[in-house]
C-alpha cells in the first residue's frame, strides 16, 4: 500500500525541466529519503505534492485515491505536512500560538488558548517531541523550532511528513533527538518524507531511497541493501571519493593571528567575545560551531567587512586591525564567503566579470583606467579550463551557472590570487558529492603550498576530515581546541552546546 | 532569449502595443488613424521646422535620461534630476551673464563646467547622505527638488530680477550662448544635441570599458559583493550620484545656453522627470535612452499637428504611459514574446 504516489511528474520553469516524467512511490508508514544534489529537483517534487506548485503533466495518488492538489489547504485535507528548511513561524508567538494559528480552537467567538495548550502538550507527549508551550519561538533554539514545526502539521492531522532538509540546521545531538522522532512517528504509521543531501543519515534513518538528478530519477534503493558510495554515484552519475585523505604536513610560523576580537552583530550585540588564535601556513584551522554563534560575524571581521569593536589582528606579525577589505587583500588574504550568492559573486555580471572581482584594478586586467577585456577574457578561460566550470561560457551570467558551478567560480578566483592566508566558509553548503570532492581537493592542494587556511563550517564531517586543530565556537567564545585526531564527534557536539572542553571531557 | 536582443525588443514591442491601443481609443472617438499619424509624423519630421523643433525637445530629455540611468545602473534611484538641472542652470546663468569679456572657447566650456559642478555637488547631498546615514535618496532628492525649486523662485523674482514680466534672469553673455547648428525662422537648432550625444558615448565607455564603471555597476547590482571585492559602497554611492548630477546640469546647461539663453521658470519643466521615464524607455542604456528621447521628443513635437486634425493631444500622453508602463512591467512583453517563441 502506498501512501503517496506520484506518477510521471513533469513540471516546466523558463528554461528548465525542474521534473522530468519523476515517479515516486512511498510506502505507507516507512522513512522514504529523496536525495540529490541542489538543483536535482527534490524540493520542486515536494513542493508540488504540498500543492505550492503545479505539475504540468502526471497525477498524484494519496493512499491509492486520485487527488489534485491545488494548494497548501488542499494537502492540509489529504493529511500531508511540511516542515520547511526556513521555519515558517511567528517569533513573537508562543509556542501553543504557532501550532494552532490558522485553526485556532474557539470558544464562542474567542481563540480558547487553554484547549489549545493542551492539545499541543497531548501531541508534544505522545511523540516525544519535547516543546515549552508558553516560550516565545523567539526565545527557544532551532531544534526546538523545528519540533514546533512538526508538532503543527501533526496538530492538522497529517499523516504524511515532508521534511525538507531538516538537520541542516541542527547538532549533532539534535540530529539524534530528531531521528528518534521520526522513529517513533514511523512506528505510529505516519509516513515521512526525508530530504536531503547527507548520505551517512538517509544510511540511518529511512527505509528506501529515491535519488534525483537534473530532474530525473536515477536510483530507487532500499536502504538495507545499498551503500553511500552506490547512492553518490547515482546522484553525480559517476564514481566519487566520499573520505578524502589528507597526508602529513607540517605547519611553518604563523602566518595570521587574532588577538582577544570583539566584534558586534548587527542588532549590536556581541557575536564574538574575546577570541584569540593563530594560523600558520600549510596548516587548516577549523571553526565548528551550530549555525549562528558568531562564524559569520567572526569571518566578515577578520576579512575586512565588519567593524572590529576591540582586539588586534595580525597579518605575518604586521598588525592589519581595521583594514579595508581591499588592504587586506592586498596583504595576501584570500576569502571564500559563507554566501555566494550574497558575497561572493554578482549574479548579473558575466563570469568573466565576476572571476575579476577584488583585483579588477590591478594592471593585470587594465589599461590605464580603462579594462582590459581581451586579457580579461584569457584570464577567465584559462581559469574555467582550470577548475573545470561548466558551462564553459566566459558570457554566462553569475547568477545562472549552477550552485556548484558557482562555487568552483569564486574558489578557483580566490585560489588564483595565489594567498598567503586564506578564509573559507561554508565552502561546501548546498553542494551535490562531486562538487565537494572537488572543492576539498583544493583546500588541500593549498595546505601543501603552504597557505594558512581558516575553515568554518556546520558540517562536522569536513571539519574533521580537513582540520590539522578544530576550534569549537559557542555563542561568540572559543569552548576550546582539539585535534581531529585525538576527539570524537560527541565531544566537539557537546562543546557546540555550550560546555568548555574540560566539562566535555569529564563528560 | 538573449539579454541584450530583450532589451531592444522589449521597448519597441512596447510602442507598438502602445500605437496599436492608441490606434482602438482614436478609432472609439471617431477619427481616423491614418490621419492622425500622418499629422503626428508631419507635426515632427513633416519640415525643417519640424525637424529642429524635434531635435530641441529632445536634447534636454538625452541628459535627464542619461542622469537618472547612470544611477539606476549604480542602484541609485536619482528622482532629484529637476533640481539638479534647476541649480546647474541658475548658477551657471548667473556667472556667464557676467562672461561678456571671455572669448566662446573659454565661456562656453566655463559655463557648462560650472552647471555641471553644481548639479554633480547638489545630487552629491543625497549621495552622501545615504552613504552616512542611509537616509534614502528618493526621499532626500524629492525634498531637494522642493528647495532647487524654491530657491529659484525667489532668485528670478529678487536678486537676479529683470524687468517686469515673466520672472527671469538677465540674459547671458553672447560668448557664452551654444553656436546655432540651423535657423528656421524663429527657430534656433543649438549645437547642445552634440553635446548631448557625446555625453551618452561617454557615460557608455564610462560603464562598458573602465574599471570606475565596472566598480559603479558592482556596487549597483550587489554591494555586499562589491564590498567582498574591496570596492567602496559609499564612495562609489556619492560618484555615482555626482555624475548623475552632472548630467542632469548638464541639460541644465544646453537649454540655458541653446534655448533660452536666460534662467526662467519653465527652463526645467518637467524634464528632470521625464528623465525617469526616458531612462525606462531606454533601459538605462546610453544609446536606448537617446532612441527614447528622441521618441518622446518627436511624439511631443508632433502632438500639436495632431491637434489641428482634431485629434487631443493628450493622445501622445495616452501613447507614452501605456509605452512607460509595459517597459516598467516588463514581464508582460516578456511573456508575450517567450510564449510566442515556445509555440512556434
Amino acid at each position: 500500500m502506498y501512501a503517496v504516489e506520484m506518477v510521471n511528474i513533469v513540471k516546466r520553469f523558463p528554461g528548465v525541466l525542474a521534473n522530468d516524467h519523476v515517479t515516486l512511490r512511498v510506502k505507507k508508514g516507512s522513512i522514504h529519503a529523496i536525495v540529490g544534489e541542489n538543483g536535482a529537483g527534490k524540493s520542486t517534487l515536494m513542493n508540488q505534492l504540498y500543492g505550492l506548485y503545479h505539475p504540468d503533466e502526471g497525477e498524484i495518488f494519496i493512499d491509492g485515491k486520485k487527488v489534485v492538489i491545488k494548494g497548501p489547504r488542499d494537502a492540509i485535507k489529504e493529511g500531508i505536512g511540511m516542515v520547511h528548511q526556513h521555519f515558517m513561524l511567528v517569533d513573537t508567538l508562543t509556542v501553543a500560538e504557532n501550532v494552532v494559528l490558522g485553526s485556532e480552537p474557539k470558544k464562542g467567538l474567542n481563540f480558547d488558548l487553554k484547549r489549545a495548550r493542551k492539545e499541543v502538550m497531548e501531541l508534544s507527549e505522545k511523540y516525544g517531541l519535547t516543546v515549552d508551550v508558553d516560550a516565545k519561538v523567539e526565545d527557544i533554539s532551532v531544534g526546538m523550532q523545528q519540533r514546533v514545526e512538526i508538532i503543527k502539521t501533526l496538530y492538522r492531522g497529517a499523516n504524511i511528513i515532508i521534511l525538507d532538509e531538516p538537520t541542516a540546521v541542527l547538532t549533532p545531538q539534535e540530529v539524534e533527538e530528531l531521528f528518534a522522532i521520526m522513529r517513533k512517528l514511523k512506528s505510529d504509521g505516519k509516513t515521512i518524507l526525508f530530504i536531503s543531501h547527507k548520505l551517512h543519515e538517509v544510511m540511518e534513518i529511512s527505509d528506501r531511497v529515491t535519488v534525483m538528478r537534473l530532474g530525473k530519477v536515477t536510483g530507487e534503493l532500499e536502504t538495507s541493501q545499498t551503500n553511500p558510495k552506490e547512492i553518490a554515484r547515482y546522484m553525480v552519475g559517476r564514481d566519487v571519493v566520499l573520505t578524502v585523505t589528507k597526508e602529513f604536513h607540517e605547519p611553518k610560523d604563523t602566518v595570521f593571528e587574532v588577538k582577544n576580537l570583539v566584534v558586534k552583530d548587527n542588532r549590536g550585540l556581541v557575536a564574538v567575545n574575546d577570541v584569540s588564535f593563530e594560523v600558520k601556513r600549510g596548516e587548516i584551522v577549523g571553526i565548528a560551531g551550530v549555525a549562528g554563534n558568531g562564524q559569520t560575524e567572526l569571518v566578515e571581521a577578520i576579512t575586512g567587512l565588519r567593524k572590529i569593536e576591540s582586539g588586534h589582528m595580525y597579518f605575518e606579525g604586521k598588525d592589519v586591525t581595521g583594514f579595508t577589505p581591499r588592504q587586506l587583500r592586498e596583504q595576501g588574504m584570500a576569502h571564500i564567503p559563507e554566501d555566494r550568492l550574497k558575497h561572493g559573486l554578482i549574479k548579473e555580471f558575466e563570469a568573466y566579470y565576476n572571476v575579476i572581482l577584488g583585483g579588477h584594478y590591478k594592471t593585470l586586467f587594465t589599461n590605464g583606467p580603462f579594462l582590459n577585456h581581451n586579457k580579461i577574457f584569457e584570464y577567465t578561460k584559462q581559469l574555467m579550463e582550470e577548475f573545470d566550470v561548466r558551462p564553459r561560457r566566459i558570457e554566462h551570467l553569475g547568477g545562472n551557472f549552477s550552485g556548484g558551478n558557482q562555487q568552483k567560480l569564486v574558489v578557483g578566483r580566490e585560489i588564483n590570487t595565489n594567498p598567503k592566508f586564506l578564509v573559507v566558509a561554508q565552502p561546501t553548503r548546498g553542494l551535490d558529492v562531486g562538487a565537494i570532492e572537488f572543492i576539498h581537493k583544493q583546500i588541500l592542494k593549498m595546505r601543501e603550498r603552504d597557505v594558512g587556511i581558516l575553515l568554518i563550517s556546520m558540517e562536522l564531517e569536513e571539519i574533521f576530515s580537513l582540520s590539522d586543530r578544530i576550534l569549537v565556537m559557542y555563542e561568540g567564545e572559543i569552548m576550546g581546541e582539539v585535534r581531529p585526531e585525538e576527539t570524537t564527534v560527541e565531544e566537539v557536539g557537546m562543546m557546540m552546546t555550550g560546555h568548555r572542553l574540560e566539562e566535555a571531557r569529564r563528560g | 532569449m538573449n539579454k541584450k536582443v530583450m532589451a531592444i525588443l522589449v521597448p519597441v514591442i512596447s510602442v507598438l502595443i502602445a500605437l496599436a491601443i492608441s490606434t482602438i481609443v482614436i478609432i472609439l472617438i471617431g477619427k481616423n488613424p491614418i490621419d492622425a499619424y500622418s499629422a503626428l509624423i508631419r507635426g515632427s519630421f513633416g519640415s525643417k521646422q519640424a525637424i529642429a523643433d524635434t531635435v530641441i525637445k529632445t536634447t534636454p530629455l538625452i541628459l535627464t535620461g542619461l542622469a537618472v540611468g547612470f544611477g539606476f545602473r549604480a542602484g541609485v534611484f536619482n528622482i532629484g534630476a529637476e533640481g539638479q538641472m534647476v541649480m546647474g542652470a541658475l548658477i551657471a546663468a548667473t556667472f556667464a551673464s557676467n562672461f561678456g569679456s571671455l572669448p566662446p572657447l573659454i565661456a562656453i566650456p566655463l559655463t557648462m563646467l560650472i552647471a555641471m559642478l553644481v548639479g554633480a555637488g547638489y545630487a552629491a547631498i543625497a549621495g552622501f547622505l545615504k552613504a552616512k546615514t542611509g537616509a534614502h535618496e528618493v526621499v532626500t532628492t524629492i525634498m531637494l527638488n522642493s528647495i532647487a525649486g524654491n530657491f529659484a523662485s525667489y532668485m528670478v523674482n529678487g536678486p537676479l530680477k529683470v524687468s517686469s514680466g515673466t520672472p527671469k534672469s538677465p540674459e547671458i553673455a553672447d560668448s557664452a550662448q551654444l553656436p546655432v547648428l540651423m535657423k528656421v525662422g524663429a527657430i534656433e537648432m543649438s549645437a547642445g544635441i552634440i553635446i548631448a550625444i557625446i555625453a551618452a558615448i561617454i557615460m557608455y565607455i564610462l560603464l562598458n570599458k573602465s574599471t570606475a564603471g565596472y566598480e559603479i555597476k558592482a556596487v549597483g547590482f550587489n554591494p555586499y559583493a562589491a564590498e567582498y571585492g574591496g570596492i567602496s559602497v559609499s564612495k562609489n554611492v556619492v560618484l555615482a550620484m555626482a555624475i548623475s548630477g552632472a548630467l542632469a546640469g548638464l541639460a541644465g546647461a544646453t537649454e540655458l545656453m541653446g534655448v533660452h539663453h536666460r534662467f526662467l521658470g519653465e527652463l526645467s519643466g518637467g524634464k528632470g522627470f521625464d528623465g525617469i521615464s526616458i531612462a525606462l524607455i531606454g533601459q538605462n542604456n546610453p544609446i536606448g535612452i537617446i532612441f527614447a528621447a528622441f521618441l518622446i521628443g518627436s511624439l511631443r513635437t508632433g502632438s500639436n499637428e495632431m491637434q489641428f486634425i482634431g485629434v487631443p493631444k493628450h493622445m501622445v500622453m495616452i501613447i507614452q504611459g501605456i509605452v512607460i508602463f509595459l517597459v516598467a512591467a516588463d514581464r508582460i512583453v516578456r511573456t508575450i514574446l517567450i510564449r510566442k517563441r515556445v509555440a512556434k
